[in-house]
């Protein structure tokens, strides 16, 4: 009988799935590189350098001066002909959106899963499945109504207004939360109850600290989502004062429509849009990815 | 062990000695399951009943209605749904909608089973993961700025390499015949890492052993690509297609930044339409009947698939 060959594969095709595989991370992240090149290119050098894969006398100058860095006396800054970019405002706004959207929303989210997963109360079936049904509808359908709500309630262009339908729970949360308290081992609730302890202690005592990992998970992908939030903000929060990143990005490119844009202002507001998701892969990125491989088809 | 059997207002176990349980208000609330889950459920159940059934609810009355916002709204029945059928802007975007979805869905679930079958097969490094999943960890938006200009006719990086191989350069979005297609591209460049992840994750759960046992057979990659990866990984392609179909007929962040709905109406797809008519042109009942009829679609779509690929089943038993 033939032994077992340890490789599963000729030494060819492997060489053959590396270059393959190669070639996707090219394309994965050439078109980000591209990016960061135009951000720190002269925009004067933006046609003869359109084929280089280095930026021409690499400056900072495009990062400095969309976040409001540069003195606006600059002579660099006369010979442009573009509108001013405050990209600053719009991070530190995207920061307070993300913080208002998701912090409240899994603690929220979290105090439901549990009494999902562990709590007898009549009606418990039938919340659960409305909420499940609550991530078939297409947002559109929602923001109408719900726009109209904001605006009467007089809070378009205003943070809480932006933040309001994520605060409370989004229905993945509570959906994600409930499978991971299920698993949470019967003993120890046992245990502590058996010792006297009321629902709310077990909650945070055993709970919340035995899924730790989960809820950094989730943590994960609601800022992200949050951070990278387009449509809803860009219906209720478009002034300059609470427009996050995307929604900003968004504007200077509109603006500019009719001549030819500021490329190399915006491709460095696109990279201070992308350096805090860089900053998080290389943290955690191990974390990251077992976030969104995991959190999918369950 | 059951739920109920933990309630403390059962008697004690006789061997476990315990005080004797209280029954006053303060008690009752962190100590009886009912009432302790209403407050625990409380905050989510507002916000659930706030922004999504009522809202949902709305929709559907705000449809029966004629009102701009700045009137009061007009009961007026059924008739933005007649007027619906009769609109050919609205049909228009139905048909840009579905071919979106054909030029992305196929290529990008293809891309995502070769990328996965790779990852399981020669490459499992995170490192390699983590790149090729960073496209989807971007904005929406920011990658279509991105292509937009790397695609810009005149100063792009792609024109520059198509024009140094000798040929015109290419205007993507403003050609009626591309726009869509690319439209397409930057979204499948976006999520084919994120998909390729999850069959991915499906693949990895496939024991190794009927690989083994394939190849001692005499099987080639491919065959056992065929008779085990494929027919084994169907609930996550089931999830897969199902969860990205729906996304994909909701194509706006794109169109919002590069072509805005054209060039003549090509990339005008249902939920641009939907935005415009609403949020532009402020014809919020006739905007709400699109979306009413947007919803009632994808649910069809989804139960139809559903049927079709016997979501429930699995090979694995």
């Amino acid at each position: 009988m033939k032994s077992i060959d340890p490789s599963p594969r000729p030494p060819v095709a492997r060489w053959l799935g590396y270059a393959v595989l190669a070639l996707f991370a090219l394309i994965s992240l050439g078109p980000i590189w591209i990016a960061v090149k135009t951000a720190l290119s002269d925009s004067t050098t933006l046609f003869s350098g359109a084929s280089s894969f280095l930026p021409r006398d690499p400056t900072l100058f495009n990062l400095q001066r969309v976040l409001g860095f540069v003195n606006p006396a600059d002579p660099r800054l006369a010979r442009m002909s573009y509108g001013k970019i405050d990209f600053f405002r719009a991070l530190i706004n995207s920061v307070i959106f993300t913080l208002l959207a998701v912090l409240p929303q899994i603690a929220f989210s979290a105090m439901a899963a549990y009494a999902f997963a562990r709590l007898q109360f009549r009606g418990r079936r039938l919340i659960f499945f409305l909420f499940l049904c609550a991530t078939m509808i297409p947002g559109i359908v929602l923001f109408i109504p719900n726009f109209i709500l904001i605006k009467d309630l007089g809070w378009l262009n205003t943070f809480q207004g932006m933040a309001a339908p994520y605060a409370l729970m989004t229905p993945f949360a509570v959906f994600f939360l409930r499978q991971m308290f299920l698993s949470t081992p019967r003993e120890l609730e046992e245990c502590a109850r058996i010792d006297g302890a009321s629902y709310v202690s077990i909650f945070f005592r055993i709970v919340l600290p035995f899924h730790r990992s989960a809820l950094a998970t989730l943590t994960i992908i609601a800022s992200l989502s949050a951070w990278n939030d387009f449509f809803w903000p860009f219906l209720v929060g478009r002034s300059e004062s609470v427009r996050v990143m995307a929604v900003a990005i968004n504007a200077f490119r509109q603006q500019q429509a009719g001549g030819t844009p500021d490329w190399s202002g915006l491709m460095a507001c696109t990279v201070l849009g992308i350096v805090p998701i860089f900053i998080l892969l290389l943290l955690f990125g191990r974390k990251v990815v077992e976030s969104f491989q995991y959190a999918g088809p369950k | 062990m059951s739920e109920r059997k933990l309630s403390p207002v059962l008697p004690p176990p006789p061997l476990i000695p315990r005080e004797p349980v209280r029954r006053s208000i303060f008690h009752a609330l962190f100590y009886k399951d009912s009432i302790c889950a209403w407050i625990f459920i409380a905050p989510a159940v507002i916000g659930f009943a706030v922004f999504y059934l009522v809202p949902c609810i709305r929709a559907v009355y705000i449809s029966l209605t004629d009102w701009n916002l700045l009137r009061p709204a007009k009961f007026v029945g059924f008739s933005n749904y007649s007027r619906l059928w009769n609109d050919g802007q609205f049909w228009n975007a139905m048909r840009v909608t579905v071919f979106y979805v054909l030029y992305n869905i196929p290529i990008q679930t293809v891309v995502g089973l070769l990328l996965a079958a790779l990852l399981d097969r020669v490459g499992r490094s995170v490192f390699l993961r983590s790149v090729i999943l960073a496209p989807y960890l971007i904005a929406n938006v920011i990658a279509a700025i991105l292509w937009f200009w790397m695609l810009d006719p005149l100063l792009g990086f792609i024109n520059a390499l198509v024009q140094t191989m000798g040929f015109q350069r290419i205007s993507f979005f403003s050609s009626q015949q591309l726009a869509l297609p690319t439209i397409a591209a930057v979204n499948i460049w976006r999520h084919m890492g994120f998909v390729a992840l999850l069959f991915y994750t499906g693949m990895q759960a496939i024991p190794r052993s009927l690989y083994e046992a394939a190849r001692i057979e005499g099987a080639g990659p491919w065959q056992s690509f065929w008779n085990i990866t494929l027919p084994l990984l169907r609930p996550t392609l089931v999830f897969v297609l199902v969860t990205s179909i729906i996304g994909s007929f909701q194509i706006f962040d794109t169109i919002a930044v590069t072509t805005l709905g054209g060039p003549v109406n090509s990339t005008r797809s249902i939920v641009w339409y939907i935005y415009e008519s609403s949020f532009e042109f402020y014809r919020m009942g006739y905007a709400s009947a699109m979306s009413c009829v947007l919803f009632l679609g994808l649910t069809v779509v989804t139960v139809v698939q559903m049927r079709i690929l016997r979501s429930g089943q699995s090979e694995l038993g």
